[in-house]
């Protein structure tokens, strides 16, 4: 039994260890890209530490442009999708109990609806409404900001809809009741009872709406018009040609996510130790009680040394120049290119040599051999201006087999018995 | 209750501005940005492939060219059907669904582990570790397999200063990328349906099996795949129809010889030109899996209303 839960922990273990790299493995990766200096973003070889790449980042006119795109997108979409599916999730408690189920099919669909049928429609739509009404294309229907938020509306609100739907389901009515007992008006009990309540939601459907509106691809590919926003403009990048820029982009994304995350859980830790202690979230919140609050939080711990992290690594940036470790890492391409045509060079003279030798040995023991081989249609011309030949010299430029050579083949070669063999099939 | 009934119910409740407002809030969603969008999709895709002067005219009226050609091919051709655009078609189909399975597979173990055990520190980081990938974007999340991936990548590097192999070996050609950033992509939403489930089944029953000698596959087998079934089939659901279609993935990772159909969805509008044709194939796209999800979902005995949970 306890051998079998041993064997048990190592699978799970193994499991673990598989799975989180397969989600996170290719995340460091390509944050590791970010910071070596090859001008294709590869890990391996290491050549140099370097931070060029953010710098080309910050200077890239077209991202800087993208990210201003998505961001008011973001702010309309957010705006959009959370007044839709707050409408739609209260809608949801109140609806004809017979319409209800058709009702929710109708709004869950969105999310199901794959980004580029949803994209396409909005687009065909919007292109037949401007032309029923006779607008130009200059007109706010073709331009691709109101159609981006309108398609990612779409589906974003059911995204906000499911997480109001959810908070919704905790809530007590009876408290919109004794508002309106006590005389309230219908707007009263809905901004000082309901809106309060699903204040938390809003805050969590916003930040969800903004994430997918700024990652979204599939639907803005067809509407974005003139405005391209970062993943349209990022994904050019990628289909033609790409370089460590785009990994640094990736880089600061992690490490905002990671922050955010951290955070997140902090506030989080703090909120639930107050809760077993008994005391009232903004006793604990409220004050501000450095050691106590790492005592229990290591996800604090971690956000400090990563702030302190990120802030040395920012100093060491603007110190550290990366330019001496790339003329080192010149120089050794430049030796090791050296090395080789060297290599090759005395390898094709040891050859040269042997041959000389072996046919000066076969012209002297063998008169018919040289005789042969001097025939100009197979040896000396022959086998040197034949296509096949060219190709094998251009298609391995190392030229470390010699034969294929045409220098080799037109006087070192021609000696060689051996060519005799070599020609004669491709004269077939 | 009739329908004036209702409606003087729902302002009572409400009152009238806010009633209106609501109202007019859902019908915007619902009837604007989600019905009508898809109906002029429908109905422009019966439309022939018109320049913008001549729409509305008398040439502009219904045809089947569009279905015609996915099904036939271009009329003339060689073949009597549509080979390619067919073939890519079902391979995009049968890609997606064992992209499906896989990501079950992947993902089934780990759901069970974080929803049967206690909580605490470390499963917290855990399912925050699962969370971070989902926010990074799914272009660069393309590109993370692309540098593993790629001819002078990460895997081929290695393998060749192990001596393993002498030449790259292309991985993206062969599609192995392709198809490990499919799985990627939308892997957390198989995960956390199926953990939302797995964490509200009461332990006592997996004890109380395991107390009557049940072994632990048929544990799986008779109480937590049936208990967890709404959370597999919304997982299997979604992954399904958002890897069937993808756009961005196919289009970084996809080999020079192999297409997405969502790829010549977007070939017809962007560089094509011909918008009905593109309509036309979108709506045998959406068409085609939502015939697939509904049937998955009356053979597995799952209701739509459990998607979303």
């Amino acid at each position: 039994m306890r051998a079998e839960n041993v064997f048990l922990k190592i699978m799970l273990g193994a499991y673990l260890v598989v799975f989180f790299g397969y989600l996170l493995g290719p995340l460091i990766v390509m944050s590791v890209t970010a910071f070596n200096s090859p001008s294709f973003p590869k890990m391996t070889p290491w050549e140099c530490l370097t931070f060029e790449w953010f710098d080309v980042l910050a200077n890239d006119t077209r991202i800087l442009n993208g990210i201003e795109n998505s961001l008011i997108i973001g702010v309309g979409t957010v705006i959009l999708s959370v007044i839709m599916g707050l409408a739609a999730a209260l809608m949801l408690t109140q609806i004809w109990p017979k319409l209800r189920a058709t009702y929710y099919t109708v709004v869950i669909a969105p999310i199901l609806i794959p980004g580029v049928v949803l994209g396409i429609s909005t687009l065909v739509f919007w292109d037949r409404i401007s032309v029923m009404l006779g607008m130009s294309t200059g007109s706010i229907l073709h331009n691709g900001i109101f159609l981006t938020i309108l398609g990612q509306s779409t589906f974003i609100a059911s995204y906000c809809m499911l997480v109001f739907v959810a908070r919704l389901q905790r809530f007590d009515t009876g408290l919109t009741e004794a508002a309106l007992d006590l005389g309230a008006t219908h707007v009263q009990a809905f901004w000082k009872i309901l809106l309060p309540f699903m204040k938390p939601a809003i805050g969590s459907a916003a930040v969800l709406a903004f994430l997918a509106s700024f990652e979204n691809y599939n639907t803005t590919t067809f509407t974005f018009g003139k405005f391209p926003t970062l993943t349209i403009e990022l994904a050019q990048k990628v289909r033609y040609g790409i370089n460590p820029s785009i990994s640094s982009l990736a880089f600061i994304i992690i490490a905002l996510t990671v922050f955010g995350a951290l955070i997140h859980e902090v506030y989080r830790r703090r909120q639930q130790l107050a809760l077993a202690n008994g005391a009232p979230v903004s006793a604990v919140s409220g004050r501000f009680q450095l050691p106590r609050m790492l005592r229990g939080n290591p996800a604090a711990i971690i956000l400090i040394l990563l702030a302190l992290g990120g802030f040395s690594t920012i100093w060491f940036a603007q110190t550290y120049s990366p330019d001496v470790c790339k003329v080192d890492v010149r120089e050794q391409k430049r030796l090791i290119q050296e090395e080789r045509i060297r290599a090759i060079l005395e390898q094709r003279q040891l050859e040269m040599q042997q041959k000389q030798q072996q046919g000066s040995g076969a012209s002297g023991g063998d008169n018919v051999a040289p005789s042969k081989t001097q025939s100009p249609g197979q040896g000396a011309f022959g086998n040197v201006f034949k296509p096949g030949n060219l190709d094998k010299s251009t298609t391995e430029p190392e030229a470390d087999k010699p034969a294929q050579s045409p220098g080799k083949g037109a006087f070192g070669d021609v000696f060689a018995p051996n060519n005799l063999d070599k020609a004669t099939p491709k004269e077939e | 209750m009739n329908i004036a009934q209702f409606f003087r119910n729902y302002f009572t409740r409400n009152g009238i501005g806010l009633g209106t407002f609501l109202l007019v809030a859902v019908l915007f969603w619902v009837v604007v940005l989600i019905i009508l969008p898809q109906l002029s999709m429908l109905d422009f895709s019966f439309r022939h492939h018109l320049p913008p002067p001549e729409m509305g005219g008398p040439k502009d009226t219904y045809t089947l060219e569009h279905y015609k050609y996915l099904v036939l091919g271009a009329p003339g051709a060689d073949t009597s059907y549509n080979v390619v655009d067919l073939g890519v078609f079902g391979r995009t189909l049968l890609a997606a669904f064992f992209v499906t399975i896989l990501d079950l597979v992947l993902c089934y173990p780990l759901a069970y582990y974080l929803g049967q055990s206690k909580g605490g520190g470390f499963i917290r980081v855990l399912v925050l570790l699962l969370i971070i990938p989902y926010w990074i974007n799914e272009i660069l999340r393309a590109f993370a397999f692309r540098i593993i991936f790629g001819d002078s990548g990460l895997i081929n590097e290695m393998m060749m200063t192990m001596g393993l192999i002498d030449n790259p070996i292309d991985f993206i050609r062969a599609n192995v990328a392709l198809y490990a950033g499919l799985g990627y992509a939308y892997i957390l939403l198989m995960i956390f349906p199926i953990y939302n489930v797995i964490e509200s089944l009461d332990r006592n029953q997996i004890e109380a099996a395991r107390d009557m000698g049940a072994p632990w596959w048929r544990i799986h087998w008779r109480v937590v795949i049936p208990y967890a079934k709404p959370g597999i089939s919304s997982g299997c659901t979604m992954v399904f129809m958002l890897t069937a279609g993808a756009l961005a993935a196919p289009q970084i990772l996809g080999g020079p010889s192999s297409l997405w159909f969502t790829q010549i969805i977007y070939q017809w509008f962007n560089q094509g030109g011909n918008w009905p044709r593109g309509a036309a194939f979108a709506i045998v796209l959406l068409v085609t899996c939502i015939i697939i999800v509904l049937s998955m979902m009356r053979l597995f005995k799952v209701r739509i209303g459990d998607i979303g949970k």
